[in-house]
């Protein structure tokens, strides 16, 4: 876009109008009152604006006492188990306010580690939890004596987080633990968002509690929720990149009138809104599925491994588009573009990344031969 | 934002996969019987009277109009079922299809009583082709353009002009088509055309042909030359057109058939790479699976929008926009997924066969039906930038 270099003052203007637009899309519509209570508790105090101008974090600890105030962090933790039992749906529409707001604190890590321990019967503890393993390549092993033994990279929140639940690899089958944060050690890696991504190092560490992971749940398993969960979260950030750059587009001028107004960038953000509506339909087709799975098959495959690959390709290319609309403004580190593209970008590596599940998926549809494809995509 | 994008997670209801087994086991026999070959892409694009009778007999065609006109009151996730069962087997269904999905709505919605009654149930029978009639040589995407004329006379119309790239125009038995009654308005361009119900068999109707780069005979010119049309086939309002198209134009553009167009170079590439791909093919595939999985959940998100009775125009768009650059695309990925597979596989022939057919029928697939570029006008209003 040339003629787009401006003075900063002209795009503060612009920038105070998206901080009041904010989070206000997270209030979008939404038939589950429990992500509306998220909604709410996320535009009070995890407003991106505010949030990109305050360098010291003050704001998460107030954010997380009212995230526990409401039982969000534990909201698919059955109540018999400390949790508030909220049903699955509820949390993937907590998971997709919270991608609309990019939040930045462990959330969608601790529900997923109370889901875990939620299956195998565990009680889950209060405070911020996040989950090992978190790549599909990585393994936690469970000694005879009940040790725990491990490296595991790229470990979502871990440097925040105070327990662990791991799925471990017992002689006997998979294992369900939780552990203490402090009992490993963690080194202080950083995804691309600058969020903690742990290199996480288990060294003949005691569980607190542990318990025979149910049938069913391996580790495909666990990586196809968070795959799926990262999708969600994708297609949130998403709609608010595309709510951003459709704001900015009719509100900039250049050539004396909205950068909107050019066929160009148009075509630009039509193509912004076709990924976006990917993610959408996608993740939420997924996220549906699962809540009905009680172990993978090749529908669940065929659902959770497709969001995670479609939202990743929709992270890469949607990303590009809203920078390209927003020009210098948008990647300096005052705007809060930044804040959704980097993150939805940094989604990409949780939990597999879109090559190693479109591996998984080609291998899987290959075995299964032609004639059983069409009936497999029909079937959902 | 202005426009909410909405792709709730819709299932097909039981009852949709009942009617896909009766339609597979259909298909199977006309396999078996030698009706059409699924590996022969060319195959589905052909137009086959006595199959097209055998579908309406099995009560496939207007499924989901009024029994009284030959229709069977299913629903429109019905229809989707068999719709793509159809178009996956790379079944003949050219000659009722643009009547099943678009004219039979619009007489529907427009005809009179006795018209109504007179074609509806042929169209369920399987009996009749229509041709849609709005490019002009000087007017294509730009619809409003159109100069070809109807001039009001006694009892009736005469229509002068011509219409090009009409489908199946030299075998339909009528076009839908709209024609020019007034100028346009100052304050509105779009005024001043009308929809016509033609009999192709009037005196003064020229088809002439047009072949594709492919070879085929699909594509047409029809001309007018003092064409009589009876008062009574003026489908809607006179002048008034422009407002008739919007709810229809959703139904076309996010159907089954906005993505499976090629889906048969998908399966071929299967059989090539076989149970135990390597990993740059398996990635490949799994690639192409989430993408055509996530289109195709798109469009039954956009079918149960329909059957629910709103519509999400700018949603059949996008699946329309991504769709068929999608199904454009299907047959390169194809050729670079099988660049190192060894030269005896067993299905090498067919396989080139359809990467020939599909890359050479790919560049219409993002022109038919609303350009790329219409479509992604048509996001952008809905986006709030118009």
């Amino acid at each position: 876009m040339a003629g787009h270099k401006n003075t900063a003052g002209a795009d503060n203007a612009a920038v105070e109008a998206k901080k009041r637009q904010g989070c206000a899309i997270l209030a979008g519509e939404s038939d589950h009152i429990v992500a509306e209570a998220a909604a709410r508790i996320f535009a009070d105090l995890a407003d991106p604006q505010t949030i990109n101008r305050d360098k010291d974090n003050a704001w998460k600890a107030p954010l997380w006492r009212a995230l526990e105030a409401a039982g969000l962090p534990l909201a698919w933790v059955p109540e018999a188990l400390g949790g508030s039992g909220a049903s699955l749906a509820d949390g993937f529409a907590v998971l997709g306010a919270a991608g609309r707001c990019a939040l930045a604190v462990p959330l969608a890590e601790t529900l997923l580690a109370g889901w875990l321990l939620g299956r195998a019967g565990l009680d889950a503890p209060a405070g911020a939890m996040t989950i090992a393993p978190a790549r599909p390549l990585d393994r936690i092993a469970m000694s005879a004596d009940g040790m725990l033994n491990g490296r595991v990279i790229g470990v979502p929140f871990a440097a925040e987080a105070k327990y662990i639940a791991v799925l471990a690899e017992a002689a006997a089958g998979a294992v369900v633990a939780l552990v203490e944060a402090a009992d490993c050690r963690i080194d202080d890696g950083r995804n691309l968002a600058g969020d903690p991504a742990n290199v996480v190092t288990i060294s003949r560490v005691k569980p607190l509690r542990s318990a025979a992971a149910p049938a069913g749940l391996d580790a495909t398993a666990l990586m196809l929720m968070g795959a799926t969960i990262r999708s969600v979260q994708t297609a949130g950030a998403l709609e608010t990149a595309l709510a951003l750059s459709v704001g900015y587009a009719n509100e900039r001028i250049a050539f004396e009138r909205p950068i909107g107004k050019f066929q160009a960038v148009q075509q630009n953000l039509a193509r912004l809104a076709g990924e976006t509506a990917a993610a959408l339909a996608v993740s939420g087709s997924a996220a549906d599925a699962l809540a009905e799975f009680d172990s993978i098959d090749d529908a669940a495959l065929l659902e959770a491994a497709s969001a995670k690959i479609r939202c990743a390709e929709a992270a890469t290319e949607g990303s590009a588009i809203a920078h390209q609309v927003f020009g210098a403004i948008g990647f300096t580190n005052e705007h809060v573009l930044h804040r959704f593209t980097l993150r939805m970008k940094a989604w990409r590596d949780d939990f597999g990344n879109e090559s190693y599940w479109s591996n998984e998926l080609g291998r899987r549809v290959a075995q299964l031969g032609a004639d059983e494809f069409w009936p497999l995509v029909a079937s959902r | 934002m202005s426009a909410n994008l909405q792709f709730d997670p819709i299932r097909l209801p039981p009852e949709c996969e009942a009617l896909r087994k009766d339609v597979r086991a259909f298909l199977a026999e006309e396999i078996a019987a030698g009706t059409f070959d699924p590996h022969r892409p060319g195959h589905g694009d052909t137009h086959d009277p006595a199959f097209s009778r055998r579908i309406g007999a099995k009560g496939w065609i207007g499924m989901t109009w009024p029994k009284q006109y030959g229709g069977r009151e299913r629903s429109f996730l019905e229809r989707y079922v068999v719709t793509e069962e159809f178009r996956v087997a790379n079944a003949p269904v050219r000659l009722h299809f643009v009547a099943d999905r678009q004219s039979g709505p619009i007489l529907l919605k427009y005809a009179p009583e006795h018209i109504k009654a007179d074609i509806l149930p042929r169209i369920c029978r399987g009996e009749l082709c229509f041709v849609i009639g709005m490019s002009e040589p000087n007017s294509g995407s730009d619809l409003f353009a159109a100069k070809a004329k109807a001039t009001k006379i006694d009892g009736g119309f005469k229509i002068n002009g011509s219409k090009i790239w009409t489908s199946n125009a030299h075998i339909a038995d009528y076009m839908l088509g709209l024609f020019r009654t007034s100028p346009p308005a100052k304050d509105n361009r779009r005024h001043g055309l009308t929809q016509f119900l033609v009999d192709m068999k009037t005196p003064g109707i020229t088809v002439n042909p047009i072949i594709q780069m492919t070879g085929q005979h699909d594509f047409n010119e029809v001309v007018f030359e003092n064409v009589f049309v009876p008062d009574d086939h003026v489908m809607g309002e006179i002048d008034g057109a422009w407002k008739q198209a919007t709810s229809e134009l959703a139904y076309e553009r996010s159907g089954p058939e906005r993505f499976l167009e090629t889906f048969y170079v998908m399966l071929e590439l299967i059989r090539a790479l076989g149970a135990d791909p390597d990993i740059r093919s398996a990635e490949g595939l799994g690639r192409l699976v989430a993408q055509l999985h996530t289109l195709r959940r798109m469009s039954v998100s956009v079918a149960g929008m329909l059957q629910a009775g709103k519509e999400p125009v700018v949603e059949g768009s996008i699946v329309k926009d991504l769709g068929t650059i999608w199904e454009q695309r299907l047959p390169d990925r194809v050729r670079e997924l099988t660049a190192f597979l060894k030269p005896e596989i067993g299905n090498r022939a067919t396989l080139e066969e359809q990467i020939v057919f599909a890359t050479t029928i790919a560049p219409k697939l993002t022109i038919q039906g609303g350009t790329t570029e219409i479509l992604r006008g048509i996001i952008a209003r809905g986006l709030g930038l118009r």
